[in-house]
């Protein structure tokens, strides 16, 4: 367990190893879930929830379930399956609490299951062998980090829509342009923390 | 998407060129950006996924009248993790450095839209040996795009090709090169430029 403040690892994977901008993860939905403000936003949300779950749920399942039986070799497929039961039941208990937030983002629940970010998240938290405390912060700041990016975009693409733009540049083109404009905005923050 | 297409030839041209996974279809974007600061991870990267896209196709192609409907997508992620298993007990066994450097990236090939993407769109319909070219020659255009992106960076950034310095061409070395933002504008520039090609030509079928 590497000797980083909790907290440090919360603020440096929203700011300077953002998901998205600097460890492009998740790209998929966040091109592709981004054109309207609201869904965006919502998607970001549910990512973050995920995720947090997630990191938890997994870290004890590494530390307690695959190193000691000497699993490692299977790591991939546990992941998977947890990240997979984890997402349908959430979206079983959205269903039945939160039908409005389901009715919203009920088609991009099953596409989180292939979410990178939420592997990655995992993996990067067993790679660099994070404590609990330590992972789950992790997975908040970098869920957050993702649904920050994505409602920039989101909005940004917004008052694009309304935009002339080059032949052939609208859609995911552009989207990458703002997205490496805003990928050096944030290296602007590197320095102030560090997690490498 | 042209979704009964059988020939190899074909298929190739389609995968390759005309419907790119990384240029056209936007998917499998996040380890295209990610590990195209240099073409020797950028290759590894390529050929893992085209053999893992590859061979889940066929594989899925082969069970795809057992696997009951509903829980497919789960049996689909099951096959392609376990290939990805492979490559990285692979590269860890023969290029640990490599392995080292690409980190996450390897196992999350297993998120990789492409494969998955290439699985519900052509290994439900195809029999296994064309669902198999299918696969590949989408990895082999994965490959390429790559390839291309790390090309532009490492010279850039790094003044090497595949590690090999080429700084006489003197020039500055430019640092944003390798670092995120430069991945972004080179693939948007070329998404860019694909789409504004496909929109020119006059083709018959959606463009």
């Amino acid at each position: 367990m590497p000797d980083i403040n909790p907290l440090i690892i919360f603020l440096a994977s929203i700011a300077t190893s953002n998901m998205v901008l600097s460890n492009f993860l998740g790209m998929c939905s966040y091109l592709s879930v981004s054109s309207e403000y609201k869904t965006a936003s919502g998607l970001g949300m549910a990512v973050t929830l995920v995720l947090v779950l997630t990191s938890a749920l997994n870290w004890a399942v590494y530390t307690y379930l695959i190193v000691p039986l000497d699993l490692v070799y299977l790591q991939y497929v546990i992941f998977i399956i947890v990240i997979a039961a984890l997402v349908q039941v959430l979206e079983m208990a959205m269903d039945r609490y939160t039908p409005d937030l389901h009715a919203k983002l009920g088609i991009f629940l099953p596409l989180i299951t292939v979410n990178c970010a939420i592997l990655g998240a995992t993996l990067f938290m067993v790679i660099r062998s994070y404590g609990f405390v330590q992972s789950v912060l992790y997975g908040l700041g970098s869920g957050l980090g993702w649904w920050l990016a994505i409602s920039m975009l989101a909005a940004m693409r917004e008052k694009l829509a309304k935009a002339k733009l080059p032949p052939g540049m609208s859609g995911p083109a552009i989207s990458f342009i703002i997205t490496g404009i805003m990928a050096m905005a944030f290296i602007g923050f590197s320095g102030i923390f560090t997690i490498q | 998407m042209p979704g009964n297409v059988t020939n190899t030839r074909e298929i190739a041209k389609t995968q390759l060129w005309r419907e790119n996974q990384v240029l056209r279809q936007i998917l499998g974007i996040c380890s295209s950006l990610a590990v195209t600061n240099s073409m020797k991870n950028s290759l590894v990267m390529g050929l893992g996924l085209s053999f893992v896209t590859a061979l889940s196709s066929m594989t899925l192609s082969a069970m795809r009248d057992i696997i009951p409907h509903r829980v497919r997508m789960i049996v689909q992620t099951m096959v392609i993790a376990a290939y990805v298993i492979l490559v990285d007990l692979a590269l860890q066994a023969f290029l640990p450095d490599i392995s080292k450097q690409l980190g996450p990236y390897v196992g999350l090939i297993i998120t990789n839209c492409i494969i998955m993407g290439r699985a519900e769109a052509f290994a439900q319909k195809n029999p296994p040996l064309p669902a198999m070219w299918d696969g590949f020659f989408a990895g082999l255009g994965y490959t390429w795009v790559l390839l291309f992106i790390a090309l532009i960076r490492e010279v850039l950034g790094f003044g090497t090709v595949f590690g090999v310095n080429v700084d006489f061409i003197g020039f500055e070395r430019w640092t944003i090169m390798i670092m995120p933002p430069a991945a972004f504008f080179i693939i948007g520039s070329m998404i860019w430029a694909m789409s504004a090609r496909a929109q020119r030509l006059p083709t018959p079928n959606k463009k």
